[in-house]
């Protein structure tokens, strides 16, 4: 018979070597890199070009979005429906978000359909012409949307919690609003458009199993002409503007038999030296299954079905930010829970043995993360798109590996006081 | 293996990860009327400890990997991934947690409150949360598909005893109603060792015999009106479709895609863009092992009437049943499944969890025959199939109004 309660021997994941696989760098003849990351493995590719096209760059609420939105709903050539048509035809994905930094266009298709699709995502990209009547069911479809999210309490607490992080008026604490869906003009769409989707505001990103004519494809469609002209962006530094009080109860539903508990505070970017070393200290309290958040409140008390804390990533500021949904009647307990959790930590030396399964976890999570070569180029892009390589990506493997339970208290002792956190919940 | 358990490998060398799959035979059909939920309760039991390791998770994240599970009607599918080196990790805790739980009142209690939770957060404190619940029980007499996974109602699991819970893990949870599924860079030797290491020892258990009723064919069609505060009226319907194994099933999943599969499917270009009836409108099918339902859900504009809104799907529906559709617009659709297909199979885990998935359904073979099947359908399958299925008779409404 075998030991049962002997676990089998393990390599430690810190001991595993994490590599990231290099990218090969292409320029089309007009300038915009191409970074490529292949894998022959499948007959699948992925496309994405991105744009600083973001909610940062626009000057009216939510028209960085919209127009984001609907450079897909028609060109000159074309209307929403044949656009749609034609790349659903050959089974393909074409996707467009838009984010605080930066909008993105993705194509997924079948490796053998990339040359029938690629007229089409020059369309969108270089031919929108935002009808009036598109943007017409957009505005009122996505202000009926907003209507039924507003009843939900997480969604309430996300829009509050930002706008006390950032202030309202800057575009990571502004929030939708039917107003400004009323104020969209088509107009506006089309100078937003023309300023930002521009050539030299490009980069493409590309993984997986490519035609052995890509370059020159990319080159036909993209490369060939200066399409929208030259872009000089600046980068205007937006003041933020944090909410002066810190403890808020709002009522969004009086029969509602949860609340979202919001807890957060503000924190530096990802260029500061803390940074990578909060990550792994977030870990432990509030990133991951086995989070001293989890065991507590979670699988000890019962309050919720889940917790977590998290790291907001953005450019020019991040936050730390807990969040959770539990029952109506435990909301205070829970909030009293997290702040006991947050100074035992100040208290508190983490043992060996905790930091050291935090550090596995997180290197095998890694590990598991750059699996395959979308994987790999999703890693890759968000280094480039911060002006950051692969020192960034290596030297938070290393704090990983060797941050110490001293240093870990030091930042508790730092940043987990509770008169700096922001205290929400919503019923 | 001689104790029933069914093992099956895919070695991939181009990844150093592992994932380990389990999937029981049991989902939330095999449960009582009376307690139902318990599947899905289990699945969080099951992270409880078990008989020899008190700790599920901490030896786990100890090997630098990460675990989940499901539970569906039909099945409860538990999934490991972790770096290759450290495979056995996996062997030894999943075959101790089959062996046996750990069963405690404590750890029962906290569950309990957590399921609880989860059944609140998903479907009690959220606009339209209910309309699943109550579309089942309209929908089915019979059949245990009437309730969801999670459950008929909260009390169920706040009253489950723990001789119940563990009378139906006995029942369940044994080698003979398993499927183990090991993928990626694994030799099929390594797995053949590993499994009758951990997994040789642990007693068969009876198979189960699933002998569910068989929901009679639905003569009527049923309507039920809700009234809520929600801000919008809402309109769902749904048909009664064919277990997954029939040829008929491929046919209801192309219809579901003609009717709303991406910007240029009928039903967003008829009723969105051009008579603006909805704001959002949607048509999927339940995917289950037995027969199912294809549904089609919406969120009408803003002063339209329900009545109106019913009828442009009904139009819809009747062009289907009236018209052949034209051979491009079903190839677009095939189109769309093999690449959906394509990009399922870049997962590991998802490659995984499908070997075991089509082993319950008698074959993990079939996972590569499987658009075999929908190459096969033709535009007269379609106009066949949706002739039966939107028969008026086999028609389940809620009329889901915005009430104060």
């Amino acid at each position: 018979m075998i030991d049962r309660s002997q676990a089998p021997a393990i390599k430690d994941a810190v001991e595993f070597e994490v590599l990231l696989k290099p990218y090969e760098l292409f320029r089309l003849d007009n300038g915009i890199p191409v970074y490529v990351i292949r894998s022959e493995e499948q007959e699948t590719l992925q496309l994405e070009l991105v744009f600083p096209a973001g909610s940062w760059f626009e000057t009216g609420s939510l028209v960085a979005a919209s127009t984001n939105f609907l450079m897909k709903n028609g060109s000159s050539k074309h209307s929403a429906l044949e656009i749609n048509e034609m790349a659903e035809y050959y089974g393909a994905y074409l996707n467009r978000n838009c984010f605080h930094e930066n909008a993105t266009f993705t194509l997924h298709c079948l490796t053998k359909h990339t040359a029938d699709l690629l007229p089409i995502l020059q369309e969108v990209i270089q031919d929108p012409v935002f009808p009036e009547e598109e943007l017409a069911i957009y505005t009122q479809n996505m202000k009926q949307k907003l209507a039924v999210n507003l009843q939900k309490c997480e969604f309430v607490a996300n829009r509050h919690i930002d706008k006390y992080l950032f202030g309202e008026f800057h575009p990571y604490g502004r929030v939708s609003s039917m107003e400004a869906f009323d104020a969209l003009q088509a107009e506006s769409l089309r100078a937003f458009y023309k300023k930002h989707y521009t050539y030299n505001n490009c980069k493409i990103f590309l993984a997986g199993n490519l035609p052995a004519d890509m370059i020159p494809l990319l080159n036909r469609y993209f490369g060939s002409t200066n399409w929208n002209g030259e872009n000089h962006m600046l980068r205007p530094e937006l003041p933020i503007l944090p909410a002066e009080e810190r403890k808020f109860r709002i009522f969004n539903d009086e029969n509602g038999v949860q609340g979202a508990v919001r807890i957060a505070r503000p924190f530096p970017n990802r260029y500061h030296p803390d940074f990578p070393k909060m990550l792994v200290l977030n870990t432990i309290f509030g990133g991951y299954f086995g989070s001293r958040l989890m065991s507590n409140i979670r699988e000890e008390k019962g309050y919720t079905y889940g917790i977590h804390s998290q790291m907001y990533n953005f450019r020019q500021a991040s936050a730390i930010n807990i969040q959770t949904e539990a029952g109506r009647d435990v909301c205070e307990a829970t909030v009293a829970e997290i702040y006991k959790e947050l100074e035992l930590l100040q208290k508190e030396i983490i043992s060996e043995e905790e930091l050291s399964l935090v550090r596995n976890f997180m290197i095998g999570s890694i590990l598991g993360d750059l699996d395959g070569a979308f994987q790999v180029i999703q890693r890759w892009k968000n280094l480039i798109l911060n002006d950051l390589d692969e020192h960034y990506f290596y030297n938070n493997i290393r704090t990983i590996k060797t941050i110490t339970a001293e240093e870990l208290q030091q930042l508790a002792k730092q940043y987990y006081n509770r008169e700096d956190f922001y205290e929400l919940i919503v019923i | 293996m001689a104790n029933g358990l069914r093992v099956i490998v895919h070695e991939d060398n181009t990844t150093p990860m592992a994932v380990v799959n389990v999937l029981y035979d049991v989902g939330a059909r095999d449960e009582d009327p009376a307690q139902t939920g318990f599947a899905h309760l289990f699945e969080h039991l099951m992270f409880g400890g078990s008989v020899n390791i008190p700790e599920y998770d901490e030896p786990l994240q100890m090997a630098g990997g990460e675990n989940n599970a499901y539970t569906t009607n039909d099945l409860t599918n538990y999934y490991v991934e972790l770096p290759a080196e450290n495979l056995e990790t996996a062997f030894w805790l999943e075959s101790d947690r089959m062996l046996s739980l750990a069963f405690s009142e404590k750890s029962l209690d906290v569950q309990r409150k957590v399921v609880c939770e989860e059944f609140k957060e998903h479907y009690i404190n959220k606009p339209y949360g209910d309309v699943w619940h109550k579309m089942r029980e309209l929908a089915y007499s019979r059949h245990p598909y009437r309730w969801m996974t999670i459950g008929k109602e909260l009390s169920h699991i706040e009253d489950a005893k723990l001789d119940d819970v563990k009378a139906f893990f006995f029942r369940h949870y044994r080698p003979v109603n398993a499927i183990l599924s090991v993928a990626g860079k694994v030799t099929t030797a390594q797995v053949k060792a590993l499994a009758e290491k951990w997994f040789g020892d642990i007693p068969s258990g009876e198979k189960y015999v699933r002998n569910l009723p068989v929901e009679p064919a639905q003569t009527a069609p049923h309507l039920l009106e809700i009234s809520n505060k929600v801000p919008l009226d809402a309109l769902y319907k749904t048909y009664h479709i064919y277990p997954r194994k029939d040829q008929r099933y491929y046919t209801a999943d192309l219809i579901s895609d003609i009717l709303s599969g991406g910007g240029s499917s009928r039903l967003h270009q008829a009723l969105v863009k051009e008579k603006k009836l909805f704001s959002y409108i949607d048509c999927a099918h339940f995917g289950s092992l037995d027969a199912g339902l294809l549904s089609i859900e919406g969120k009408l504009v803003k002063g339209v009437k329900m009545k109106d809104a019913e009828k442009g799907i009904q139009e819809e529906l009747e062009k289907l049943q009236q018209q052949i559709i034209p051979e491009r617009e079903l190839q677009k659709v095939k189109n769309r499944v093999e690449s959906m297909l394509a990009f399922e199979d870049m997962g590991l885990l998802s490659r995984a969890n499908n070997l075991a998935y089509y082993e319950l359904m008698g074959d993990a073979g079939f996972m590569n025959k499987e658009f075999e099947h929908y190459e096969r359908v033709t535009t007269a399958d379609i106009h066949q199939e949706a002739q039966t299925i939107f028969s008026e008779k086999n028609s389940n409404t809620i009329h889901y109004y915005a009430g104060n």
